[in-house]
């Protein structure tokens, strides 16, 4: 999260939205962003429908087998399509902002504006 | 004559012991040191091997140094350490769901409706459509799940 925030710019200039999403309240996000200075939008899916409906629900993982999302990045253009995913295998390796903006650009998401 | 205290083993131990406490506040937060933890692996390995360098010295000259019992139990404990890291990190880190219903390239993102943290109602539609028809149209969205409880 935090070297999202720090590539913010990056994807403003693209004219693309980061949108993180988990099964946390709004009051703990905003606590959350307050304490760790994010600026991009934090939504709560406290009932974990979206996590659901992605099937990315990961049952019993959190404190006291709550059920939490899987951790997993996609990227949705314009129309609603979904064009680039990434489901990692693994709780320590996210994608780096890095990657998601090449996507953009190999993608030509933002071309209009590059 | 008095036996020198084995300093390499206690070494060896801190060494190990501050591999394992910086992980989580220092090596995660860049993913070079995170995606594979490489830098902690190489600490855990400085620290066995003065572990060892101490253990061969107590055992080869006992009568210059002292750490014979403390060098195997020290050793011990850091090899367990070590085994607990490299079963979280390489074990359990990498016990996902498989997602296999998770939409893919090409397909339809589903529409969600969800609160934000100052508990106005978002939907991606609603991201999607922001700007349409003028210069200032989104291109796109990321939504990036994670896990939360933090």
């Amino acid at each position: 999260m935090r070297s999202l925030e720090e590539h913010l710019g990056d994807f403003d200039a693209r004219r693309v939205r980061l949108v993180a999403i988990s099964v946390d309240s709004p009051e703990t996000n905003r606590d959350l962003c307050r304490e760790q200075g994010y600026t991009f939008s934090f939504l709560s899916d406290t009932n974990a429908e979206a996590i659901r409906r992605y099937d990315l629900l990961h049952a019993g993982a959190g404190p006291g087998g709550k059920d939490v999302a899987r951790p997993a990045e996609f990227l949705i253009d314009s129309s609603g399509t979904v064009r680039w995913v990434n489901l990692t295998e693994s709780l320590a390796v996210r994608a780096r902002p890095g990657q998601i903006l090449r996507a953009v650009d190999d993608l030509g998401l933002a071309s209009s504006r590059l | 004559m008095k036996r020198r205290w084995n300093l390499s083993i206690w070494l060896g131990f801190v060494v190990i012991l501050s591999a394992l406490f910086t992980y989580l506040p220092v090596f995660v937060r860049f993913p070079a040191t995170r995606d594979f933890p490489w830098a902690t692996l190489l600490l855990f390995a400085a620290g066995l091997a003065l572990i060892a360098r101490g253990l061969a010295r107590a055992y080869r000259e006992p009568h210059l140094y002292r750490g014979k019992v403390a060098g195997l139990i020290l050793g011990g404990l850091g090899l367990a350490l070590i085994g607990f890291f490299c079963l979280g990190v390489f074990h359990f880190a990498r016990q996902v769901p498989p997602s296999t219903g998770a939409p893919g390239v090409g397909q339809k993102a589903p529409d969600f409706a969800l609160l934000d943290k100052d508990g106005k109602r978002v939907t991606l539609s609603g991201l999607l459509a922001a700007g349409a028809g003028t210069s200032d149209r989104i291109n796109g969205v990321v939504l990036v799940f994670y896990r939360g409880y933090w």
